[in-house]
């Protein structure tokens, strides 16, 4: 520990400590633009300028590490003229255009120009202009504006974990800017808009329409994945107009993906249902809430009486809310259909009889980054979790030791230590490898099960990491399974082996829950399988869209074209335009109260930021009127917080004692890889849910472009067909043609081609064998 | 890699990998300088995608590589002639004739700087100190090569040597 003084205050910190962060700590406020504490130390705009006792000139306190004894003036007269000669200099160049600018009223420059700042420049020679660069369609740029404090840059290159932005030339000539001809591609770049203490960086969408003091600020949580990052949404006029991060170190850090800040445009979205709607003789007609729910009641009555109360299937996202969930599973239970499904992604119907608990990461989402290693079991993970994945390559940088079990090998701008490519039918033999490594690292019996298993060296490397980051008392490692295990046909033997090897190794084991609720609907009893059958005849669908949110769009779409009726709660008009016979209009997060409980087993829960829009109606509002309607017991209800109450009585200590990730009674089966061609059908990261859908400049960014079908250089060769090249693809019946994109990181017989999107929903299952033909 | 290799020739690729030996094999990035120097000694200049090329090389991100290019002026980011000529223009070379040699060159040459000649022979640029301010005026020659003491008859003499 260090004595330091900071404007005669006395106070001891750590060795290593700064200036600026030791006089943050007692509330000093240093001015600064380059200086970020999550990110490396530049030291070059020069604004925290401050006297030292015994220092001739003045130092950086961002650069300047605490000595013993040392005695530090912010405010003398040395500091101040310091600190004032440096924003002359800053203001030199930069455009006083803080009356068309969209950063003006939250800029640290115009903040820090009032108390530091002259009221007139003594610099009359010409200004310099700066060309504006393309970087995208979510963050727009006035270089003119930008002051070389190479946040941005820095963001780029240690947080996203690829330079994509870089400060090109030299002096005044100096400019910032993306690869000649390149955008910025990471699903994380929206904070650089943040990070820009000035108005270079600016939000696309955002651009022009609001200025910041017309904006209130309301606290929500993401709907997106499993992590529920914390948000302020800020409104104007009863209208979403921007999303931000709040700053929740335990979660989000002071991050957001792209996805949480941008997909408010689909709030707005001319796709929003806002009035109930029958189908009657073919024809679409609006109409009220009395009418619609009385023919939903009546129908549902009346199937059940024909057919039985088995025949109705009761379907929602895992992107709703507790009280949502826990209503509509009152409702599927009361009418005797057992529990709702939130699993239509999944299938493997071992995978839920199986598990004993609500399956969650196994740990807080802090403790991963102070795992020693890692091994990721079948996740695309810097699509399916960005944020996660960003505290990977942070803890990779720290001495974590990261390892991959994947049917793909993307790039995760970080360094993997061991992998394991294989076929996505393959990873339960390939994880089997690893079992039996460790098994027989530690000379314990291999299962019987796993005599069989191949042990690669790679395997057998990841065991022996495992083994040795467990060794020493108190050090830790963590085993996660992504979604691409999660909606594997051998879910369940996928989750009994990692297990089986988190008991072998010591490491714990975690699921990363695909969306805001995954957790919650397990927690509240909801069922993890598919539960559309071709007996289905009545179904429900809650915040889900068939074609977008199945496993095998084709088979469930052809149960909704069958079944007598279909009932669609949706934000959106979407495809069951086609299949459904009534829309309810439910509101999106942003417009209800309620909880999620995020893949650490936290319950947030957020209030409506806005009034719904037109007719829509909080979900959990339409079900309790719905349950009413029908008769039903336990449906009377206030308040969002009152079925809360209800939905999870104990609160926090209820939700943790259900959470486990225990599996039993699955017993692996390993086969020998087959010879055909199997698909690898990951769900692409803006058309995992209902909002990415509908955000038209996340569906402008790289992520998004129409799916095409990656093949390894041999496969392709043995297909005989060529990068570029037009190609058939069939499941079943269906076919559609897409160009081919070689692609180095998959095993040779993968298909890879996105499911879940327009130009693919007439295919089949994610994982299943698939043929190809020249077009 | 043979697709890489499509953007400079074996005998680059061998120097650069020379470089790349001399850096932890964690830190090829290091070797960037020399490997877009040697870049442009085969390709004469450094267009975009000679150095996204050197990028993918070495591993690093193309905005890296670019900012390295874009800092030196001695990287050309645009085609050359035959002959680039450097001259001197900082203060003391200026103070001793410096200036005037690149006044002269302009005459001799009738381009200006930055200019190349229409028979694609010579390219004039102004340089930064290279550190002989003794033999001032001094002149580079494609980045490699230093004349001192530039006067109108050694630069007339070096020219007809070039033509």
């Amino acid at each position: 520990m260090l004595e330091i003084e900071i404007d005669g205050t006395k106070l001891t910190v750590p060795n290593g400590t700064t200036v600026i962060e030791a006089a943050r700590s007692i509330g000093t406020h240093i001015p600064h633009f380059c200086y970020h504490k999550k990110l490396s130390i530049a030291a070059n705009c020069r604004m925290c300028l401050v006297q030292v006792e015994k220092a001739p000139k003045p130092l950086p306190a961002c650069a300047t590490p605490v000595n013993d004894g040392m005695k530090v003036f912010t405010h003398s007269d040395m500091a101040v003229k310091a600190q004032q000669g440096v924003m002359e200099f800053l203001l030199i160049n930069h455009p006083l255009d803080c009356p068309i600018c969209d950063q003006g009223g939250e800029c640290q420059l115009q903040d820090l120009a009032v108390g530091y700042g002259a009221s007139s420049s003594r610099y009359e020679e010409e200004k310099r202009v700066v060309p504006n660069k393309d970087l995208g369609p979510l963050i727009s740029t006035d270089m003119t504006r930008c002051i070389h404090c190479t946040r941005c840059v820095r963001f780029t290159e240690e947080v996203a974990g690829m330079q994509e932005i870089g400060m090109a030339g030299r002096g005044e000539h100096s400019e910032i800017m993306s690869f000649i001809g390149m955008t910025v591609d990471s699903e994380i770049s929206g904070n650089v808009i943040d990070l820009c203490p000035v108005g270079a960086l600016t939000s696309k969408p955002f651009r022009y329409t609001a200025r910041t003091w017309e904006l209130s600020r309301r606290k929500s949580v993401s709907p997106h994945d499993g992590l529920g990052s914390n948000l302020v949404v800020q409104v104007k006029s009863d209208r979403v107009m921007r999303v931000l991060p709040l700053e929740n170190e335990a979660i989000n850090e002071c991050w957001i993906a792209d996805r949480d800040r941008f997909s408010y445009e689909a709030l707005n979205s001319e796709q929003r249902l806002t009035k109930p709607m029958l189908k009657q003789g073919g024809q679409w007609i609006e109409t009220d809430w009395q009418t619609a729910l009385e023919y939903v009641g009546n129908g549902l009555k009346s199937i059940s009486n024909e057919f039985g109360a088995q025949s109705l299937a009761v379907l929602a996202t895992p992107h709703s809310s507790v009280e949502e969930l826990f209503l509509l599973n009152k409702l599927s239970t009361a009418l005797g259909a057992g529990a709702a499904s939130f699993g239509t992604r999944y299938a493997d119907a071992r995978l839920a009889p199986a598990q004993q608990g609500a399956s969650w990461l196994g740990q807080p989402i802090a403790d991963i980054a102070a795992a020693k290693a890692v091994l990721l079991i079948g996740s695309t993970v810097r699509k399916e979790q960005p944020l996660l994945a960003q505290r990977l390559r942070q803890a990779v940088k720290r001495g974590l030791k990261l390892s991959l079990i994947n049917p793909m090998d993307d790039e995760l701008f970080t360094t993997v230590s061991n992998k394991l490519i294989v076929r996505p039918d393959q990873l339960v033999e390939a994880l089997a490898g690893v079992v039996k490594a460790a098994a027989e690292l530690k000379q314990q019996a291999v299962p019987a099960e796993l005599a069989n298993a191949v042990v690669s060296d790679a395997a057998r490397a990841i065991a022996e990491q495992l083994l040795a980051a467990t060794a020493n008392e108190g050090d830790r490692a963590a085993l996660l399974l992504g979604n691409l295990a999660a909606h594997s046909p051998r879910a369940a033997e996928i989750a009994s082996l990692a297990a089986q090897l988190a008991e072998l190794t010591g490491a714990t084991l975690g699921w990363m829950s695909e969306a805001a609720n995954t957790v919650g609907a397990q927690v509240l009893g909801l069922q993890a399988s598919n539960a559309l059958t071709q007996s289905c005849k009545a179904v429900l669908l809650f915040n889900t869209e068939l074609e977008f949110d199945s496993h095998d769009a084709q088979a469930a779409l052809a149960v909704a074209k069958q079944a007598e009726m279909v009932v669609a709660f949706s934000a959106f008009k979407h495809g069951a335009l086609d299949y459904a016979d009534v829309l309810l209009p439910i509101t999106p997060f942003s417009e209800t109260a309620g909880s999620f409980i995020n893949m650490e087993g936290k319950l947030q829960a957020f209030n409506g930021v806005v009034k719904p829009l037109g007719d829509s109606r909080p979900g959990w509002k339409v079900l309790r009127v719905l349950g009413n309607l029908l008769g039903l017991e336990g449906f009377d209800f206030d308040n969002a917080e009152a079925v809360r109450k209800a939905a999870l009585p104990q609160g926090e200590a209820g939700i943790a004692a259900k959470l486990s990730n225990a599996v039993q009674g699955v017993s692996i089966q390993l086969q020998a890889p087959s010879a055909g061609l199997v698909r690898l059908g990951e769900v692409p990261i803006y058309q995992a849910d209902a909002l990415v859908r509908r955000a038209p400049s996340l569906q402008k960014t790289r992520d998004a472009v129409a799916p095409q079908v990656g093949l390894s250089a041999a496969t392709a060769q043995q297909l005989g067909v060529q990068a570029g090249e037009r190609v058939q693809v069939s499941q079943g019946d269906a076919h559609a043609s897409f160009q081919v994109a070689l692609d180095a990181g998959l095993a040779d017989g993968v298909v890879r081609l996105a499911v879940a999107h327009p130009d693919t929903v007439v295919l089949g299952a994610m994982f299943a064998p698939i043929q190809l033909t020249r077009a | 890699m043979s697709d890489l290799n499509a953007g400079l020739s074996p005998e680059s690729l061998a120097q650069i990998d020379r470089e790349v030996a001399k850096y932890p094999a964690d830190q090829k990035r290091s070797a960037v300088m020399s490997a877009l120097r040697i870049a442009q000694v085969e390709k004469r200049w450094l267009s975009s995608d000679t150095i996204k090329f050197v990028a993918d090389y070495l591993g690093i991100a193309p905005m890296a590589a670019h900012e390295v290019a874009t800092f030196y002026n001695m990287y050309d980011r645009s085609p050359v002639g035959k002959y680039k000529l450097t001259v001197c223009t900082n203060l003391p070379c200026a103070l001793s004739g410096g200036a005037d040699a690149g006044e002269y060159l302009q005459k001799k040459l009738g381009i200006g700087y930055n200019e190349t000649t229409a028979d694609g022979k010579f390219t004039l640029k102004e340089g930064e100190c290279m550190g002989a301010c003794g033999y001032a005026p001094v002149m580079l020659v494609n980045n490699h090569t230093m004349c001192n003491h530039m006067t109108p008859d050694a630069i007339d003499r070096k020219l007809a040597e070039l033509n």
